[in-house]
C-alpha cells in the first residue's frame, strides 16, 4: 500500500460545547511511529478514538487505507470484522480495558470474536501470557492487579490479534519507573517494522523510543510537527504547550532566574 | 464531627473492607489442593446442586442430618475452615430462620414438652420438630452451596452453569458484573475515605443523608460514564452483539468417580427422603 494508513482531513469533533479536535489534517503513513503530544485536554485521546472508528467527527473526514471510515460503514460486519482485526486500540485507563472476570478471559476476547478455532485460541492466548510475562496472572480478577499488571494485560489483549495499528493511549501513565521501563520495552519489541504505532503521550522519556516523528496538540490542533530530537529540543514551544514547566529559583535577593525544566529523565 | 456521622461513615467504610476482604479470602481457599479444588468445576455443579435441591424437599429428617454430615465431610475434605462455614453460614442462616420457624415452637399442636417460665408458653414436640426440619434444610442447602461457591473459582462457577444450557449471555453478564463490583466498592471507599479526612464539625440528620444521596448519585454518575466507556473498549475489541465464553475444563478419573459417588448419595437421599 503507497498511500496513509491513516488520512485525516479538517476533522471537528466536539463534546457537547467544548471543542477537542478543531479542523485536524493529518496522515500516517504505514510502519510509521507516530507520537502526538500534547497537554491534558488537548484532544489526543479523541483522536485515537476517532482513529479507532469509536467517535466520528461532525466535521471532516477519516480514511482507512483509502476508504471512508463512517458510522454506516463500520455497521457493515466485513469491514467491521476486517477494520477491528487491523487496528487496535489500548486505552488510558486499564479499568475500561478489562472488563472479564480473569485474565484469561481478557486474552481470549478478542480472538472469540473474530471467531478462531478454540485450539488455535487455547495455544495464541498460552503464547502471548508467555511473552508478556503474564502467564502466572492468568485466572487473576483484574481487581487483584497492579497498575503495570493491568497495562501489560491490557496490551496483550490487543497484541494477541497481531494487528498492523497499534494505537497507545498514555502507555506509561501512572506507572513506577520500573513498571515504566518494562513497559517503553514491550513497546519497542512489538513496534516498528511493518506496524503502524501512534502514541498519545506528555512524557517527553518516552517519544525518543517509541516514535520516529511527533505531533504537538494544543486546544484541538497540531501547532507543531517534527522529530523527537527536534521537539524535545525546542524548549519554547515546549514552554508555550504546557509540556514543561518554568523552574524559577533566586541566586540572591532580587535575583529571580527562571528556564524551562523537566523532571524525571534517564541515562 | 458527630458521634453519628462519624458512625455511619465509619460503618460504611468497615463494610467495603469487609466485602473486599471476603474475596480474596474465598480466592485463597479457591487455591488450596481439597477435595472439591481438584474437580471440573462442571462435574462440581452436577454433583452439588442436586443433593441443595434434594435438602431443601426431603421430608425426613435423619435424610437431612445425613446431608448435612456429607456437607461438613465435603467441607473438611475441600480444607474449608469449619469456623468460616459457621461465620458466614451457620449463624446467619440459624437466626434468620430460627426466626422464622420460632412461632411453630409454640403454636403447632401436640404433646407439651417445655414450657417457658414466666410467659407460660408451651414448647411442642411436633413444633420443635418442625423448626428444626425447617433449620436443618436451611443449614445443609446454604453449607453445600456456600462450600461450593468457596472452593470455585466465581468466572469457573459462571462458565460451568453453561453445563446447565445457561445463555452465554447471562454468564458474560453476570462475570462483568462481578468485575466491576469491585471497581466500584473501591472508588466507593475511596470517596468516603475522601470525605472523612475533610470533615470537621458536625453532620447531623438532614446533613447526613444529603452526604449519602451525593453519595449515591456521585457514584451512580461514574458507574454511567463507566459504562459507555466499556461498550467502546468492547466494541473496540470486536464485539458485534454476540457473546462467546470459552473454557480449558477437562475431566478426569476422579472427576467421574465423584460424579459417580454424588449421584449415588443424591438418590439413596431421594429414595429414603420420599
Amino acid at each position: 500500500m503507497n498511500g496513509p494508513i491513516f488520512e485525516v482531513r479538517d476533522v471537528t469533533y466536539r463534546y457537547q460545547e467544548v471543542t477537542a479536535l478543531d479542523g485536524l489534517n493529518l496522515a500516517i503513513m504505514p510502519g510509521q511511529r507516530v507520537a502526538l503530544l500534547g497537554a491534558n485536554g488537548s484532544g489526543k485521546s479523541t483522536l485515537l478514538s476517532i482513529l479507532d472508528g469509536l467517535y466520528f467527527p461532525q466535521k471532516g473526514s477519516v480514511e482507512f487505507r483509502g476508504e471512508p471510515l463512517t458510522e454506516n460503514r463500520l455497521q457493515t460486519p466485513e469491514f467491521e470484522f476486517d477494520f477491528r482485526r487491523r487496528v487496535a486500540l489500548v486505552f488510558q485507563n486499564p479499568d475500561v480495558q478489562l472488563f472479564n472476570p480473569t485474565v484469561f478471559d481478557e486474552v481470549t476476547f478478542g480472538p472469540l470474536q473474530m471467531r478462531w478455532p478454540r485450539d488455535q485460541i487455547l495455544l495464541r492466548v498460552s503464547e502471548m501470557l508467555e511473552q508478556m510475562e503474564i502467564m502466572h496472572l492468568k485466572d487473576r480478577s483484574p481487581h487483584h492487579l497492579s497498575t503495570g499488571e493491568k497495562k501489560r494485560v491490557a496490551l496483550a489483549s490487543v497484541l494477541i490479534l497481531d494487528p498492523e495499528v497499534l494505537l497507545l493511549d498514555e502507555p506509561t501513565a501512572a506507572l513506577d519507573p520500573k513498571s515504566e521501563s518494562q513497559m517503553i520495552d514491550f513497546l519497542v519489541s512489538c513496534s516498528g517494522g511493518r506496524k503502524t504505532v501512534v502514541t498519545a503521550t506528555h512524557d517527553l522519556d518516552l517519544i525518543e523510543d517509541v516514535a520516529d516523528s511527533c505531533h504537538i496538540f494544543q486546544r484541538g490542533r497540531i501547532v507543531a510537527t517534527g522529530t523527537p530530537a527536534e521537539i524535545v529540543n525546542d524548549h519554547a514551544l515546549l514552554l508555550s504547550t504546557n509540556l514543561i514547566h518554568a523552574h524559577h529559583h533566586a541566586h540572591a535577593p532580587g535575583e529571580l532566574h527562571s528556564h524551562p525544566h523537566r523532571h524525571g529523565h534517564r541515562h | 464531627m458527630s458521634v453519628k456521622s462519624r458512625g455511619v461513615i465509619e460503618r460504611s467504610l468497615s463494610s467495603f473492607v469487609d466485602a473486599l476482604q471476603h474475596t480474596f479470602d474465598a480466592e485463597e481457599i479457591a487455591k488450596k489442593r481439597g477435595l472439591l479444588q481438584r474437580l471440573d468445576p462442571r462435574v462440581k455443579i452436577l454433583s452439588i446442586l442436586p443433593l441443595i435441591v434434594i435438602a431443601a424437599l426431603t421430608r425426613r429428617l435423619r435424610v437431612v442430618i445425613a446431608l448435612f454430615a456429607v456437607a461438613i465431610a465435603v467441607a473438611l475434605l475441600s480444607k474449608v475452615p469449619l469456623g468460616t462455614l459457621a461465620k458466614r453460614v451457620w449463624l446467619a442462616v440459624l437466626t434468620f430462620t430460627g426466626f422464622i420457624s420460632g412461632p411453630a415452637l409454640f403454636l403447632t399442636p401436640g404433646r407439651a414438652m417445655y414450657s417457658l417460665p414466666i410467659l407460660g408458653w408451651s414448647v411442642t414436640a411436633p413444633g420443635l420438630r418442625a423448626a428444626v426440619y425447617l433449620v436443618m434444610r436451611a443449614e445443609t442447602a446454604a453449607t453445600f452451596s456456600v462450600v461450593l461457591i468457596l472452593c470455585t473459582p466465581w468466572s469457573n462457577i459462571l462458565k460451568a452453569l453453561r453445563v446447565l444450557r445457561a445463555p452465554a449471555v447471562l454468564v458474560v453478564i453476570l462475570g462483568m458484573t462481578y468485575r466491576y463490583i469491585f471497581l466500584l466498592l473501591r472508588t466507593a471507599h475511596d470517596m468516603f475515605e475522601s470525605r472523612k479526612s475533610r470533615m470537621v464539625g458536625q453532620l447531623e440528620g438532614r446533613e447526613l443523608r444529603k452526604m449519602a444521596t451525593a453519595s449515591a448519585g456521585v457514584l451512580m454518575s461514574k458507574t454511567l460514564q463507566l459504562s459507555g466507556d466499556v461498550y467502546l473498549a468492547m466494541r473496540s475489541r470486536g464485539f458485534q452483539g454476540e457473546v462467546y465464553v470459552l473454557d480449558e475444563f477437562q475431566t478426569d478419573w476422579l472427576d467421574w468417580l465423584m460424579l459417580a459417588l454424588f449421584g449415588s448419595i443424591a438418590l439413596l437421599a431421594f429414595w429414603f427422603g420420599r
